[in-house]
């Protein structure tokens, strides 16, 4: 069982059922849970719209799109059905937030789900775990089940006239799923192959219908947004970075976990006061922000960093899924990079030539380098291809392997060269990795 | 009944309580193809494997090709094509587990059963896969055992963890015969 952690610094708002017993909707209930849905109904689609436009609550996948307006650019009017999609497959490395959410509050899912579905028009929502969590599909399952006995799900929810159905179900292992069009595919029983942007799921989505696709941590918060007020959530967090967020924090720290903290908290005192500092006491080496596929910052440039979206992209690198990976002094960056792009190499779906021949490439050079092969030109090399793969392919797949690989080999330039022309490794390290 | 006959009941390779789910997923999509994805774990699950059988009854059941089929199910990862242990080991050695000793556990789960990247051991009991993230990454290092969790292991729980296994496979082959 996922081992829960706490911390004085943490602002529980999305977390605050966490290990309550909140899985039971009775329990639920009486900790205030489908008061936010009710309301919602009541208010109607402006109004809701409204409240999470003036939450500043943005997307939790990654890439923190506001989510009050991803809904507002739903057609009002639509030929075809809409539909609310809640994403998650969380597969980003270092990420494993929605995993304790599905376990401890999968009726926060579905009461977000049904919100969304409120405030676009929409009478079916689909939750899509990913195939590794087939425990907490289990559990979604029952609450859902749970919903429609309470009448909070069917044909008429709450006692009203309104209609909302849920369908849940995994997919089946692969990274690449978690980008929305590809997962869009995947529930039509496709391949995960991405589709090409526009139309944006807004417009034609899932079936061709107007789709809103949300993280299930976005979707999560959405209940608690409603219960507090928009504007009271934006006030938690940072300038434009409304609420918490739940951290996953990895790696090289003493106390390693999920931590919801304000947007905007300094990851110097993330690191070091909430999950108790580098692993015995050593030096920090790296840090890796928000998931595997952001660039690495070094510890000089965490010092003042507050984590948000704009403040860690002014830092060259990205908020991502908040999963914050840390690295000790013993790390051996050459091995880091070479085990991250060996992930993307795997999970690459192959549609598009950059990213398919890119992290190959990529992968096989660091492999070299890794092996104690590597000469003086491999590191303009593996520069010159994941430049090459920025910003063409059809989705972000192939910017995730190539901006982290990009950060590795320009701030650990002289690391790269310690490994050149059979030099051992600094890390005695260099055994060949299995999966290579 | 005539030889000829295609009813479920006398086609379905599956247990009458998986025929009876799988009827149901169809329905429960706006469009019967969603199915396709769950119906191939859950006769996964079942089957341990999805077969030439399993594929062509999937592809009747859904009403596409077995080709079709076949393109969306090589896809998956977890999806596969080959028998493997009654307990496939799985696990991961992406960057957090791997920063907490994800590979030292993959090496000794190598040592103790004898197997490597997808092997299976000759009694059938265990295969062994080394795994990307598994989403348990603050729990490092962590492994699935089918779809079971165990998180922050050292190496020197494998010999247990194997054995707890080992026991369950045992009780259930007694229990079987019984």
């Amino acid at each position: 069982m996922p081992r829960l952690v706490s911390h004085p610094d943490e602002v529980k708002i999305v977390s605050r059922r966490f290990g309550l017993g909140a899985e039971k909707i009775e329990r639920y209930i009486e900790l205030g849970g489908y008061e936010s849905a009710r309301k919602c109904l009541a208010q109607g689609p402006d109004w809701i719209i409204n409240e999470l436009k003036a939450s500043s609550l943005r997307g939790r996948g990654g890439a923190g799109f506001p989510a009050g307006m991803k809904w507002s650019f739903v057609p009002k009017q639509s030929a075809k059905p809409k539909y609310v999609l809640v994403n998650g497959d969380e597969s980003e490395p270092g990420t494993c937030k929605d995993h304790l959410i599905f376990l401890h509050d999968p009726h926060a899912v579905i009461e977000g789900t049904i919100i969304a579905g409120l405030a676009i028009g929409a009478k079916v929502g689909f939750i899509y775990l990913r195939g590794e969590y087939r425990y907490l599909l289990e559990i979604m399952e029952k609450a859902v089940a749970d919903a429609y006995a309470k009448g909070f799900l069917g044909k008429n929810i709450f006692g009203s006239d309104t209609e909302f159905q849920i369908i849940t179900q995994t997919g089946a292992g692969a990274y690449e799923v978690g980008e929305e069009s590809a997962l869009m595919e995947s529930l039509e029983g496709k391949r995960g192959v991405p589709r090409i942007k526009p139309p944006f799921p807004a417009v034609v989505g899932l079936y061709g219908g107007p789709t809103v696709i949300n993280n299930a941590e976005t979707i999560a918060t959405v209940p608690h947004v409603i219960e507090m007020g928009g504007a009271a959530f934006a006030a938690v967090g940072s300038l434009k970075n409304g609420g918490t967020r739940l951290f996953s924090i990895s790696g090289h720290v003493e106390r390693p976990g999920v931590y919801e903290l304000p947007m905007g908290y300094n990851l110097k005192k993330m690191i070091y006061e909430v999950a108790g500092g580098v692993r015995g006491g050593r030096k920090l080496k790296a840090v890796v922000p928000g998931g595997s596929s952001t660039p690495v910052l070094l510890p000089e440039e965490i010092e003042t960093l507050g984590m948000d979206f704009d403040q860690v992209g002014k830092a060259g690198s990205m908020l991502g899924s908040g999963g914050v990976v840390v690295l000790d002094d013993q790390t051996c960056i050459v091995e880091f990079a070479l085990r991250t792009i060996s992930f993307y190499q795997h999970e690459s779906c192959g549609w598009c030539i950059p990213c398919r021949e890119g992290t190959d490439w990529l992968k096989k050079s660091l492999t070299r380098f890794h092996a104690g092969f590597g000469v003086a030109k491999d590191i303009d090399n593996i520069k010159y291809l994941a430049e090459n793969m920025m910003g063409r392919t059809f989705c972000p797949l192939g910017d995730a392997a190539a901006m982290p690989t990009l950060g590795f080999v320009n701030k650990f330039r002289k690391e790269f060269e310690d490994h050149l022309d059979g030099k051992p490794c600094p890390f005695a390290k260099h055994v060949e990795l299995a999966m290579v | 009944m005539s030889p000829n006959n295609t009813s479920t009941e006398t086609m379905t390779l599956f247990s009458p309580q998986l025929a009876a789910r799988l009827d149901a997923l169809v329905e429960k999509y706006p469009v019967r193809r969603s199915a396709l994805v769950p119906m191939l774990l859950y006769a996964q699950d079942e089957v341990g494997y999805l077969s030439d059988g399993v594929i062509a009854e999937v592809a009747w059941r859904i009403g596409i090709t077995e080709l079709e089929v076949r393109n969306v199910a090589t896809y998956y990862s977890m999806l596969r094509f080959k028998p493997v242990g009654k307990y496939n080991v799985q696990v991961c050695t992406n960057i957090s587990c791997m920063l907490r000793g994800g590979y030292e556990l993959y090496e000794r789960f190598q040592e103790e059963l004898g197997i490597g990247h997808k092997g299976v051991t000759s009694d059938g009991v265990f295969s062994l896969e080394e795994v990307e993230c598994i989403g348990a990454c603050c729990w490092a290092p962590a492994i699935q055992v089918n779809y079971e969790f165990h998180d922050e292991l050292n190496p020197d729980q494998v010999p247990g963890i194997l054995a707890d296994y080992r026991a369950k496979a045992a009780a259930e082959e007694r229990s079987s015969h019984a």
